[in-house]
């Protein structure tokens, strides 16, 4: 199956966008799912990526990534009309949808583009709609138009003020669980720690948070066991028994850890990966 | 455990053929006289630092030597100990005889695998178990070698078996399945020219597939059983599709076992040969996300499905410390390695956590998988826990041999209790029990019994979980019509028949972990009930037990 990338888009400095063939997953994925997605079968690396967006009458899938780690690196240097080796999704359960009432999504960075289609699945449900964004700097805000076109209410947050509030997203997620119109759902996707603090900010509240968790991985299909987390004490896999999960039962801590698990060769693979794109970049401008 | 070399045991094997070759006719004493041929491997030292094939497979001389071996016993107990009822005397006489493509044919009656069964079975357990010559040498493991046998008339036939005379003058001689180089291959006057094998078509001869009958089989899996299924089906003239999840078909024999127990370019071959026979094969598509097996047959256009999903989800033990950063389930270890690669850390993307000191909990084949590939990937110490004895291991016992030859230590009669962490959450250590053997268990083991207050601790840095799989949820939580057991298995009649109508399973899915030559014999069973159901002719009546 080719899956060409039909578009793509840098939306900052390392952050991604594409729009990729993949009729089959664009068909049966909800808002939630994630695919995994290898740029080469033989000695690529196998990744977990959520899906932002889809057209299942078109038959493509819309992700967002951050150029980080050598995979999403290689894929950053891909072109229009260029094909990626092997998508494979939809994986997990998606997101549970309903009408709950007062709904706040909590996306931060990246997190902001798997929030989306859930963003959209609970306004379509028919709740009152709050996102608020929040990212290092005013570059790294993403989907900032298409979330205050769904959105009742929008709150951008930065670290350094560049851009709307000059605060932590867990500043207005508070004062939104203090105001007479506390939510009665919250979703929270974006960096581990974000999410931990997003879990900590509504727990004193009551306010049921979900978060989706994005954990080192090999196949997605609950064969390989490393994408496991602590839940209320007990063993998850993230690839089928999530990837949302209720954010006030997760072992954050543990989890980030976990994270950390292959720091010292990723580091290696980053490296080789940044003298390749110099090599690269160094040759197109040659020629 | 001494190591001899290759061309010791050939030189041996030479001399002993000719006193067979010699001899008018073996009378049974003569027979059992003769010394059982060991397999000619890797030095432990070399192969320990390698990730090619431990083992070199028989030499000619030590196929047919093996062959002399075999009583030829009319009531022939060693068939029934095979799961797929191979002629085995039959096979065995041929070797002896000399013809091997005729010893082929016999094995490819009811088994499609060979080179991968003579490398996998746990013969010791199945054909081995029951053999006359072990029970007149009141020795299980001194019974015909006829995994070995079969094995070397597989490789025959690839152009894999032995190696050629300047290669064994070679110190250190590479296996012949990590030749690259054809003309290094051995070739004999009978054998088909390797030039065959690297056209695609190791057999030689791709399987005769009959008119096309416009039905079309939707196959869920690429493993052992699926593979069967697939071969099966398709020489009946439908239309077959293979499933698979991972970008390489191919299965746990792929992502599990490691290269050097069993080649991959064995299994490519195999899969190629399905290829050539016109089944389709499509990774990346999981049923049951991708689309549900419900689509396949009411939307795409599929007569029957078969299901052999496997045992795939990692089993742990539920002990304190399990999710520490260096804990890890054998299928993730070994699939970093096998499948992704890890072990080639020039090319591969996938890293692998670099262990030094290693506990593998488990015994069986897969605990020893993974505590060799830990040793390969540069282990400095490797440890095996176990709860019973060395003799209750479930390995196979080449493998544990082969383990232990290669440095791996068994730490046996022991049981961990927790795993210990530093405040970064990385593993210092793993507590453990001490056991004693009881009574006899219900499965006529002794029951290992816990020593109190025997708690020790073993300095390791990496655990590797090894304790089996249970099934794999996805696709009886996305298919509600099918049936399945409390343990996620899914129930079938005798024919591999399903709760849903025109879907089959077999393989680890409906009979738990099991083997690769069981999953075989399943995948045999349903796809001639797939292809009675696709002609319309009913399932043979069963006689009651």
């Amino acid at each position: 199956m080719e899956h060409t990338i039909l578009e793509k888009r840098q939306l900052s400095d390392q952050v991604y966008m594409m729009r990729i063939n993949a009729p089959l997953i664009a068909e049966a994925r909800q808002p939630g799912q994630f695919i995994i997605l290898q740029t080469d079968t033989d000695f690529g690396e196998r990744i977990p990526l959520t899906i932002a967006d889809a057209d299942s009458a078109e038959g493509w899938i819309r992700i967002i990534f951050q150029a980080v780690g050598g995979t999403t690196m290689k894929l950053s240097r891909y072109e229009e009309g260029e094909s990626v080796a092997a998508v494979l999704g939809p994986l997990g359960h998606p997101t549970h949808i309903e009408k709950f009432g007062r709904a706040v999504c909590v996306g931060g960075g990246i997190g902001v583009a798997p929030m989306f289609p859930i963003a959209q699945a609970l306004k379509a449900a028919g709740n009152h709609l709050t996102v608020i964004i929040g990212a290092r700097n005013k570059d790294l805000v993403i989907l900032e138009e298409e979330m205050r076109a769904i959105a009742d209410d929008l709150v951008i947050c930065t670290d350094d003020g560049s851009y709307g509030r000059k605060s932590l997203v867990t500043e207005p997620l508070k004062e939104l669980c203090e105001s007479s119109e506390q939510p009665d759902i919250a979703v929270a996707i974006g960096p581990p720690i974000m999410m931990k603090f997003a879990a900590a900010t509504t727990r004193p509240y009551g306010v049921k948070t979900m978060v989706s968790l994005n954990t080192i991985m090999v196949d997605g299909t609950g064969m390989c066991g490393g994408c496991r987390v602590t839940i209320d004490d007990e063993t998850k896999f993230v690839c089928v028994d999530g990837p949302e999960f209720d954010g006030h039962q997760v072992d954050f801590d543990n989890m980030i850890k976990r994270l950390a698990s292959y720091k010292n060769q990723e580091e290696v693979a980053r490296k080789a990966c940044r003298v390749d794109a110099a090599v690269a970049g160094l040759s197109r401008e040659e020629t | 455990m001494s190591h001899t070399s290759a061309i010791e045991l050939r030189d041996e094997a030479r001399r002993l053929l000719n006193e067979i070759e010699a001899a008018e006719e073996l009378r049974t004493k003569e027979r059992l006289a003769i010394p059982q041929q060991e397999m000619p491997a890797q030095e432990p030292v070399v192969r320990g630092g390698n990730m090619f094939e431990v083992t070199y497979g028989y030499f000619e001389e030590q196929a047919k030597v093996e062959a002399a071996r075999c009583l030829q016993c009319r009531k022939a107990p060693c068939v029934k100990g095979c799961p797929v009822q191979i002629d085995i005397p039959r096979f065995i006489q041929h070797v002896a005889d000399g013809d091997y493509a005729g010893s082929l044919d016999v094995i490819k009656e009811t088994s499609l695998l060979p080179s991968i069964c003579g490398r996998v079975c746990p013969q010791e357990n199945q054909c081995q178990e029951y053999c006359t010559v072990g029970k007149s040498l009141k020795d299980r493991f001194k019974s015909v070698s006829i995994g070995r046998i079969e094995r070397f008339v597989a490789d025959w036939e690839a152009g894999l078996h032995g190696l050629p005379d300047d290669v064994v003058s070679e110190e250190n001689p590479l296996p012949p399945s990590a030749r690259t180089d054809a003309s290094s291959r051995p070739t004999t006057a009978e054998a088909p020219s390797p030039a065959v094998s690297s056209t695609g078509n190791p057999s030689g001869s791709i399987p005769e597939v009959k008119a096309a009958t416009g039905k079309r089989v939707a196959v869920i899996g690429s493993g052992p059983a699926s593979i069967t299924v697939a071969a099966d089906v398709r020489r009946e003239g439908h239309e077959v599709t293979i499933f698979e999840a991972f970008h390489k078909p191919g299965g746990v024999m792929i992502y599990g076992i490691p290269e050097f127990r069993l080649p991959k370019k064995i299994v490519e071959d195999e899969l190629r040969t399905l290829e050539a026979m016109g089944v389709e094969i499509r990774t990346n598509f999981l049923v049951g996300q991708t689309r549900k097996l419900k689509q396949l047959l009411e939307d795409d256009g599929f007569d029957a499905a078969f299901i052999g999903t496997g045992a795939g989800l990692p089993r742990f033990m539920k002990i304190p410390g399990e999710n520490l950063v260096g804990v890890f389930a054998a299928n993730e270890f070994l699939t970093r390695s096998n499948l992704m690669k890890a072990y080639d850390r020039d090319k591969a993307e996938t890293p692998i956590f670099v262990p030094r000191r290693v506990a593998v909990l488990g015994g069986g084949n897969v605990a020893m998988d993974a505590a060799r590939t830990a040793i390969r990937i540069g282990a400095e110490e490797v440890y095996v826990i176990y709860r019973r004895s060395r003799v209750e291991m479930p390995a196979r016992a080449e493998e544990v041999d082969h383990a232990e030859e290669e440095g791996v230590i068994f730490k046996l009669l022991k049981n961990p209790t927790r795993i210990l962490g530093d405040e970064d959450d990385r593993v210092v250590g793993l507590e453990v029990l001490e056991y004693e053997l009881g009574e006899p268990d219900e499965s006529g083991r002794r029951r290992p019994v816990p020593v109190e207050g025997s708690e020790s601790v073993i300095d390791v840095d990496t655990v590797i979980v090894s304790i089996g799989n249970d099934s794999n949820p996805l696709i009886t939580r996305t298919t509600p019509e099918l049936e399945a057991t409390k343990w996620g298995n899914i129930v079938t009649d005798e024919f591999g028949k399903t709760s849903m109508d025109n879907v089959y399973a077999g393989g680890d899915i409906v009979l738990g972990a099991a083997t690769v030559i069981l999953a075989m014999g399943e995948g045999r069973k349903a796809a001639a009930a797939i292809n009675r159901n696709l002609a319309g002719e009913p399932d043979p009546e069963v006689a009651e037990a």
